[in-house]
């Protein structure tokens, strides 16, 4: 007999039992579905631990002050500390290939007032760059400009929060704040970027140029903790990386160890990502067990339906079916199954993983990999699992089929 | 008669092990079968007529002995050939009918053709049209088995028997399962096909309805007793037009 007469037979055979082949086929359902679906949430919270590292900036990378004195002097914790100063900052976008942008970064806090409001928020003070290294994007005024950033201008840009809290829907541009008491005049604000991976409010921000912030907030202490670097391309980061790492301690001579620490956006995004995949292969193989229980779903339900139908596989073969067409036709209906039953598990899924993010506000990403993967998944589930089945109801003896009751 | 011989057999045996016990259910079988003749085996339950039936059927093997059928030894041939030769040359009739359930009358019959090689897919369907109107049931080829009378089940699985235009029609008990009148129905079906030329081979253990044939062989205990040549069978059409017509055509549907 040929191939597409055992598949007429067996598609005809499976859609006379509609009810044992949907049953048979739920299994495959439910499992491709979860994987579909599992895989979509981990892929999703990877796209948005990504989107999130993004909202960093572009190709950025830190110079961090690492202060620490020799090791047998009081040593204290990363950052307590600061070494890097303006000579550092002018040295790295001279001297280091591959640099396009870099800013100091002071980081402090103040209690902020307009009128009879008032806000404690994180304030830093940082150059020009700064808004290009993180791609900030303004609501509505203006960032300000290099002069007052030489002049030591008391202007300032803020974030969301900070204008939602302060200026109480009022329109900040052109008002004087106060930062510490000192008078700023806010020239911006910035476009919301929501929360951090860390989960902090990257609204929740003043910045000031560093200058002014270093003159008037800090006493004119002019070494900072932070150095943002912007490299040109993502593949030059870990070149450039490495010639900030030699630079450095030619200028800081005076120190014996390494008073400094250079991470980079993607140091940040390879651990995100790891706990991202950790997470994704933890759901897939969960969602892959409940495939391998639809497998042995249908091995059962074929091993019953062989008992079952013992006398149709007789009838069969006593009007000249043969080992081989009996074999066949157990197969292609199990792998029918299989492929139908991942079909609808894909769709399922798929619908499964929108509705989820709908609902539940999490980023979905279906994956062409994942689809495939289950698809081929559940062929070999079909044929793995039907074989066993098909060879018992190939190899029942005629007579004692036909009499079987 | 001068016909060809279409079955001959040899010194068969069967034995059947049991668990610790061995059945002899064939002790040395010779016979021969010509082309047309209308043979019925007799014999008690136990005899050893079915399994007799089962090796000519090609559905089981005897364990000694040869025999030929249609001019090929098939105690010779492999698996796949006698699957073919019992798809090709036989045609077989069960005492239960041996219908796939949850399948039209028309699905039935044209499941040897299904297994067939031979028969292209247009061809299947109008070969097993003739073959219902052969046996009368054309007007029932979309009913399922479960919508049928036993008499007309019968009816469907002897146009599946024949579908094939197999040289041999085997029965086994067809009209053991049937009432009087539609047994004798049946029967002049198989004497319609045996005038046809169909040779024809039926187990039972009614006289009546061996009394159709024109050759009765009788079994006892694994050996033929006796084979006898009947010059003037009965006339099935003629028996019918004596006996009253019984609510046979109280259909289920």
């Amino acid at each position: 007999m040929n191939f597409f007469g055992i598949l007429r037979i067996a598609f005809k055979s499976l859609a006379r039992n509609k009810t044992r082949t949907f049953l048979t086929m739920l299994g495959i359902i439910i499992g491709v579905a979860a994987v579909i679906t599992m895989i979509a949430i981990g892929q999703g919270a990877k796209k948005m631990v990504d989107d999130q590292i993004s909202t960093m900036g572009t190709n950025v990378i830190m110079v961090m002050s690492n202060f620490s004195s020799s090791p047998s002097t009081v040593r204290q914790a990363a950052g307590s500390g600061n070494t890097l100063d303006e000579a550092d900052v002018a040295a790295i976008r001279e001297k280091v290939d591959g640099v396009l942008y870099a800013s100091p970064v002071y980081n402090t806090f103040g209690q902020l007032k307009y009128g009879n409001n008032n806000w404690r928020g994180s304030v830093q003070g940082v150059d020009v760059d700064f808004f290009t290294i993180r791609s900030m994007e303004l609501e509505s005024g203006d960032f300000f400009y290099p002069s007052e950033v030489e002049n030591g201008a008391k202007v300032c840009v803020i974030g969301k929060t900070v204008s939602d809290n302060l200026f109480m829907g009022l329109d900040p541009i052109g008002k004087t704040m106060r930062i510490r008491n000192i008078p700023f005049t806010v020239k911006g604000v910035l476009k919301s970027k929501g929360q951090s991976t860390m989960g902090g409010d990257q609204d929740d921000i003043v910045l000031a140029p560093y200058t002014t912030t270093a003159t008037r907030l800090l006493g004119m202490r002019w070494r900072f903790m932070t150095i943002i670097v912007s490299a040109e391309s993502k593949e030059r980061i870990p070149l450039v990386q490495q010639e900030i790492t030699n630079l450095m301690p030619a200028r800081h001579s005076g120190t014996t160890t390494e008073d400094f620490m250079v991470s980079s956006q993607t140091d940040v995004a390879e651990a995100a990502n790891t706990v991202a995949n950790t997470m994704t292969v933890l759901l897939a193989s969960i969602a892959g067990i409940s495939l391998l229980v639809g497998g042995i779903g249908i091995m059962n339900i074929m091993l019953v339906s062989v008992t079952e139908r013992i006398k149709e596989i007789g009838i069969r073969m006593a009007v000249g079916a043969g080992k081989r067409d009996v074999l066949f036709q157990f197969v292609v209906e199990a792998i029918a199954i299989s492929i139908l039953g991942g079909l609808i598990g894909i769709a399922l899924g798929w619908a499964l993983a929108s509705i989820l993010g709908k609902t539940m506000g999490w980023s979905i990403l279906v994956t062409p990999w994942s689809v495939f993967l289950s698809v081929g998944f559940s062929c070999i589930i079909g044929i793995f699992f039907g074989w066993y089945p098909a060879r018992k109801a190939a190899n029942l003896n005629l007579i004692d089929a036909l009499r079987y009751e | 008669m001068t016909n060809k011989t279409l079955l001959k057999v040899r010194g068969v045996t069967k034995v059947y092990t049991m668990g610790e016990v061995q059945v002899h259910a064939l002790r040395g079988i010779d016979l021969e079968v010509r082309e047309g003749e209308f043979v019925a085996i007799m014999g008690a339950s136990g005899s050893g007529k079915t399994t007799f039936m089962n090796l000519v059927g090609c559905l089981d093997k005897p364990s000694s002995g040869s025999y030929e059928l249609d001019g090929i030894n098939v105690h010779e041939m492999e698996d796949e050939e006698i699957t073919k030769v019992r798809n090709q040359k036989i045609g077989y009739v069960f005492q239960s009918f041996y219908l796939l359930p949850r399948t039209t009358a028309l699905e039935n019959v044209e499941l040897p053709l299904l297994y067939s090689n031979s028969v292209p897919a247009k061809e299947r369907h109008s070969l097993a049209m003739k073959a219902l109107e052969t046996v009368g049931l054309a007007d029932r080829a979309r009913h399922y088995p479960n919508q049928l009378s036993g008499g007309q089940q019968q009816r469907v699985a002897l146009a599946r028997a024949i579908v094939n235009n197999p040289v041999f029609l085997l029965a086994d008990e067809p009209t053991g399962n049937l009432d009087t009148r539609t047994s004798v129905e049946v029967m002049e079906l198989f004497q319609k096909l045996h005038e046809e030329g169909k040779t024809v081979l039926l187990i039972t253990h009614e006289s009546h309805i061996s009394s159709y044939a024109d050759r009765v062989i009788t079994f006892r205990d694994g050996r033929v007793i006796s084979d006898k040549k009947t010059p003037q069978p009965r006339k099935a059409s003629e028996d019918l037009k004596n006996m009253p017509r019984l609510d046979e055509d109280e259909e289920l549907d």
